[in-house]
């Protein structure tokens, strides 16, 4: 087997699940400097709608149609979290970026033990539509669907959030708003609603990953803190609210790593990469993609 | 002066009544739940005394997962216990307590449950560095833990009673069963702490001495969540079996992309000591089936005790509950030191410890046996493989109960680990 | 303390200040050791360890604006250079060629990593000297390249991640998860007797006192005029001659100094180091309970890690199972609702006596200008 190839195409596919989990941060991070330390268990709400569509409303033999509707579901439940957290904290904090971050670490503690209650603390099972069973091999690169799912899912996102971004007004309002807030709300633009749209954007994004993640790992009430620290590096390489900048992050973040992890192993390759990270971001502290804005701060 | 205004003021005392209603809140829910696991004698220790026992594991942080579990069935058997009239006249009390996933606190309530609580023993623990951690603070204050899940051996603590497997009661048998089935070649995959680390390097020993190839070592760290790399470096090896101690969370990724990869049971089976039935539906079935796992214990292993168990445990807490080897451990454990006790008449630890020697009892697993010196259980060895229904059917079992050897000292190739 | 602060209004100043401390020391060095039994002392010297940890966040994030997440790197740093230390000293007792551990692992001969931790006096200069010199490389590199605010604090978090991961890896080395353990002396005090366990708490309160009035000097230092101007205006303080790369490096390192200080004594009080207490979430804890205290108190700050471990030993004892409710709510009501923590209800309360009492005797005063609120 092609090592080159078959690690490229693992490394693209640790990407797209880092991608699909920071994708939800560039917008509530990237564009409204919210850290979200909450935003890791709303990627676990997603994981347990699966859970929760499977087994208490549909029957076990619709398992594929429960699937796919999660996918849009879990976009609404994400959404709706997102919503209630941004109007009842991260509006009051407005400014204070290091408390937000706090706050909703508190609320991840929260979500966490809420989730542990409801379901259990046991990890519970969610079903992989049967179409997603196996895969194919291309040139010596065994690529199973489920990964190829996921890879495509990502471009989906991105192609709708390019769509949203760049040709409907609410998205030019919102990239209004990132690049100038004052102006932007000079202009007409009503600042808090652009930001609650944001956030339930971004927070929905968090809980479509979930779904995503339950073909690949566990779901428990823990499952948030697995991708959350990798998703976060992952939006600060790329450079605050850049997609860009991300896809590229992400990309890199998860091809290095399967590189390294396929020549060392995999607790070297994670020190390795937070490693490289580092000196990246000594030449780049801004991240890959920078705005130039005039000023200080 | 910055000075708050009067609505943050409001605010603070608001959320002050919040937090207290919160607290009172968990508190009329604890003794709610306190009052359940007394039972139905309750009012009958209202006068006379009690005895507390410490019941010590993770109900929040990543290792709740699984402890919670053994939890359940320790409470399980001191509510048996106290229905038969409890222990020397008087009803067990248990104090729960958490260990939150943090080993420094297991020690720390370790100490609270002896020098506070003077609990008469201590069940709890399930990693090994929540042992280690606890094994100084017992052995100071002699005082009793027993510990239910199995281990990497290579330990052996005067204060410490070991119910789930040493080493020679599960992985070496494991390895035998791999060997007979015709594995010439191994592949070890372990999360990186000390028990996979330690059992790997056991194993080595053992692979060496049998003619079997180790082709590969892999640790993840815990919690790890990719697993295509590790996959993609066992198809190049292409061992002939792959021995598995991963941990937790990260039994069911691997699985999941095993699967994903094409992988099935048939091409490459995987050995696991740390997936239990409790693990399997985490996984879920469908993705782990066919493969081989070796405990000492299986919700269908057959013996009236077990029958028992099974209902009761059902009957306690719900038909959707499954057992596994460390929750029937639990079990045992409690129902071991309880017999002890009664034994010594008394529940100081050394006449429990001295009465204990060579008791046996009737577990689900079948009958155990407290070891004279080391104070682990002779335990009998089963290889189940997974049921695409969840349960894990036993293929093979041991002649009656190995004897537990934490040092492997009857085995000549470990010598000088 | 806010009984007292009523008592001695702020502006009496440094003999105000004096009579507080001689109270606060008083308590920990003859009223606590009175009233507690030996578990919940010892548990007392714990929280005092973490409150030193809570100074120098106090040092780096209340006065120079660096929220560092990651300070568990350099209480472990401290933590394992103490434990090694005791480990080999024990060794050397035990007639072992190497601590209990290695064996496990498979080490037979001592790593030249440990070599130098024979020596008790490299051990004692290098859990504080260790953490200082790597935050101040560290330190310069990301202070330099103008890192701050929130990169600075996810890339403190992702240090600590990676330094638990590689302790974790080099089990021989290190312990694994384990971590070090089952430690039986500190120079010459038996951890498992009671007595030298008081001589240790005593002990503890004295370099808690001593770190407390370092950090307080400092702050009240020119130096540390200059700290908070970076915090509120680091690019005025450029302008104005200052490099405060250097000025935020020497906060920088002074926290990790005290992290570390905490982490070598945090070794012989509970008995163990390991990295389940270094990772990021025991850092984002660390920065919690300041902020509970109140970022920009130095006494306040210690006073939440007392506080929040505290109540998370008691809330955790009562309620095992609800307890993190409890404890998730606290953190967001206060860090929200309260953004000064601890130190800014006190005051507020103070305030609101003060002008009572004031009513009472003359007609109020106009209503004065809010000051600007830090913004970290």
């Amino acid at each position: 087997m092609d090592v080159f190839l078959s690690q490229l195409f693992i490394g693209l596919s640790v990407a797209s699940v880092l991608l699909l989990v920071a994708l939800g941060l560039t917008f509530t991070f990237g564009q409204m400097n919210v850290i979200n330390m909450a935003h890791g268990e709303f990627v676990m709400a997603g994981a347990y709608t699966v859970y929760v569509l499977q087994t208490s409303v549909f029957s076990a033999s619709m398992a594929t149609l429960a699937f796919g509707l999660a996918l849009p579901l879990a976009f609404l439940v994400g959404g709706v979290l997102g919503l209630i957290l941004e109007f009842t904290l991260i509006r009051r904090l407005h400014g204070r970026p290091l408390d937000t971050l706090l706050v909703t670490w508190g609320v991840s503690l929260i979500l966490q033990q809420v989730a542990r209650d409801i379901f259990g603390a046991p990890n519970v099972q969610v079903k992989a539509p049967p179409f997603l069973d196996g895969g194919i091999t291309l040139a010596g690169v065994s690529m199973p669907y489920t990964r190829l799912f996921i890879i495509g899912l990502v471009v989906v996102a991105l192609v709708a959030i390019w769509f949203y971004l760049s040709k409907l007004p609410a998205g030019r309002r919102m990239r209004a708003v990132v690049q100038n807030r004052d102006l932007a709300s000079a202009s007409g633009v009503r600042t808090p609603r652009v930001d609650r749209l944001t956030f339930f954007i971004g927070s929905g994004l968090a809980g479509v990953a979930g779904v995503a993640v339950t073909l690949l790992g566990s779901i428990g009430p823990t499952l948030g803190t697995n991708y959350i620290i990798d998703a976060f590096l992952v939006v600060i390489v790329g450079g605050l609210g850049q997609l860009r900048g991300a896809i590229i992050a992400a990309i890199a973040l998860g091809v290095a790593n399967a590189y390294l992890e396929y020549w060392t192993d995999a607790s070297l390759a994670k020190a390795a990469v937070f490693g490289l990270i580092v000196v990246f971001l000594q030449f780049r502290p801004q991240g890959l993609v920078v705005t130039r804005r005039r000023g200080l701060a | 002066m910055a000075r708050l205004g009067l609505t943050r003021l409001l605010a603070i005392l608001v959320a002050a009544i919040v937090a207290a209603a919160a607290i009172a809140g968990c508190g009329s829910s604890s003794s709610e739940s306190d009052a359940e696991t007394s039972g139905s004698t309750a009012s009958a220790d209202a006068g006379g005394e009690t005895i507390r026992v410490g019941i010590l594991h993770s109900l929040s942080g990543t290792m709740a997962i699984s402890e919670v579990t053994v939890r359940d069935s320790e409470l399980l058997a001191i509510e048996e216990i106290n229905r038969a009239g409890g222990v020397l006249g008087k009803q067990i009390e248990p104090v729960i307590e958490d260990g939150a996933s943090d080993w420094p606190t297991f020690a720390e309530k370790a100490q609270k449950l002896i020098s506070e609580d003077r609990v008469a023993a201590t069940f709890g623990g399930w990693t090994s560095a929540s042992r280690k951690a606890m094994l100084p603070v017992f052995e100071s204050n002699r005082a009793l833990l027993f510990y239910p899940v199995q281990y990497e051996g290579l330990e052996q603590s005067p204060y410490i009673f070991y119910s789930g497997a040493t080493t020679n009661q599960q992985i070496i048998p494991g390895l035998e069963y791999l060997k007979e089935q015709g594995a010439r070649s191994l592949f070890l995959v372990g999360s990186d702490y000390v028990f996979p680390r330690t059992a790997n390097k056991e194993i080595k020993a053992w692979a060496e001495a049998n003619d079997v190839e180790i082709l590969g070592e892999e640790y993840t760290p815990l919690g790890h969540t990719e697993y295509g790399t590790l996959i993609s470096k066992l198809q190049d090896a292409r061992p002939d079996a792959v021995f598995n101690t991963l941990n937790g969370d990260s039994n069911v990724a691997f699985f999941k992309q095993l699967k994903g990869a094409g992988v099935t049971a048939r091409d490459m089976p995987v050995m696991s000591v740390s997936v239990a039935e409790e693990e399997v539906a985490g996984i879920g079935p469908e993705n782990v089936a066919g493969h081989p796992v070796a405990w000492n214990y299986y919700q269908t292993t057959d013996t009236p005790e077990n029958r028992r168990f099974v209902e009761a445990f059902r009957a306690r807490y719900g038909a959707d509950r499954v057992t596994s080897d460390p929750m029937e451990a639990g079990y045992v454990q409690v129902h071991i030191w309880a017999l002890a006790a009664e034994k010594a008449g008394s529940t100081d630890p050394e006449k429990v410890k001295e009465a204990a020697r060579g008791l046996t009892f009737d577990a689900p697993e079948g009958r155990v046996r407290v070891d004279d010196v080391n104070q682990h259980l002779f335990k009998t060895a089963r290889i189940g493989v997974v049921e695409p229904d969840g349960q894990i059917r036993e293929v093979w079992a041991s002649d009656g109960p190995i004897a537990p050897d934490p040092y492997l000292r009857t085995y000549d190739w470990a010598e000088g680990l | 303390m806010s009984t007292l602060a009523k008592l001695f209004p702020a502006r009496s100043g440094r003999a105000a200040f004096l009579v507080r401390f001689t109270l606060a020391a008083a308590t920990l060095l003859l009223v606590a050791p009175a009233l507690l039994n030996d578990f919940r002392l010892g548990l007392l010297a714990r929280y005092l360890c973490l409150a030193i940890i809570a100074v120098g966040i106090g040092l780096a994030w209340g006065q120079g604006g660096m929220l560092v997440l990651g300070q568990g790197l350099f209480f472990g740093l401290g933590g394992y250079a103490m434990g090694m230390h005791m480990k080999l000293e024990e060794a050397a007792a035990q007639n072992l060629d190497v601590p209990d551990f290695m064996s496990w692992s498979g080490v037979e001969s001592l790593p030249a990593l440990w070599k130098p931790f024979e020596s008790a006096a490299f051990a004692i200069a290098a859990c504080v000297l260790i953490p200082m010199v790597v935050a101040a490389l560290l330190g310069t590199l990301i202070f330099r390249q103008r890192v701050r605010g929130a990169y600075f604090a996810i890339l403190s978090q992702a240090m600590a991640a990676a330094f638990v991961i590689v302790l974790i890896g080099q089990q021989g080395l290190t312990g694994g998860t384990n971590g070090l353990t089952n430690f039986q002396s500190f120079f010459g005090l038996r951890l498992a007797d009671p007595a030298d366990k008081r001589t240790l708490y005593l002990f503890v309160v004295a370099i808690f006192l001593g770190v407390f009035l370092i950090a307080r000097q400092l702050v009240r230092s020119r130096y540390g005029k200059v700290l908070i101007a970076c915090r509120d205006a680091e690019d005025r303080v450029r302008f104005l001659g200052y490099d405060p790369t250097l000025v935020k490096v020497v906060a920088y390192s002074a926290a990790a100094g005290m992290a570390g200080l905490a982490g070598a004594l945090y070794v012989p009080v509970v008995g163990i180091m390991s990295p389940a207490l270094l990772g990021v979430v025991p850092s984002i804890e660390m920065v919690i309970w300041v902020a509970l205290g109140g970022r920009t108190v130095l006494a306040w700050a210690a006073a939440g890690a007392i506080i929040v471990s505290w109540a998370r030993t008691d809330l955790s004892e009562r309620f095992p199972s609800g307890w993190l409710y409890a404890q998730g709510a606290l953190f967001i009501l206060v860090i929200a609702f309260a953004p000064k923590g601890l130190a800014g209800v006190s005051e507020a309360l103070q305030e609101r006596i003060k002008t009572l009492w004031k009513r009472r005797t003359r007609t109020p005063e106009p209503a004065q200008e809010r000051e600007l609120e830090v913004v970290a």
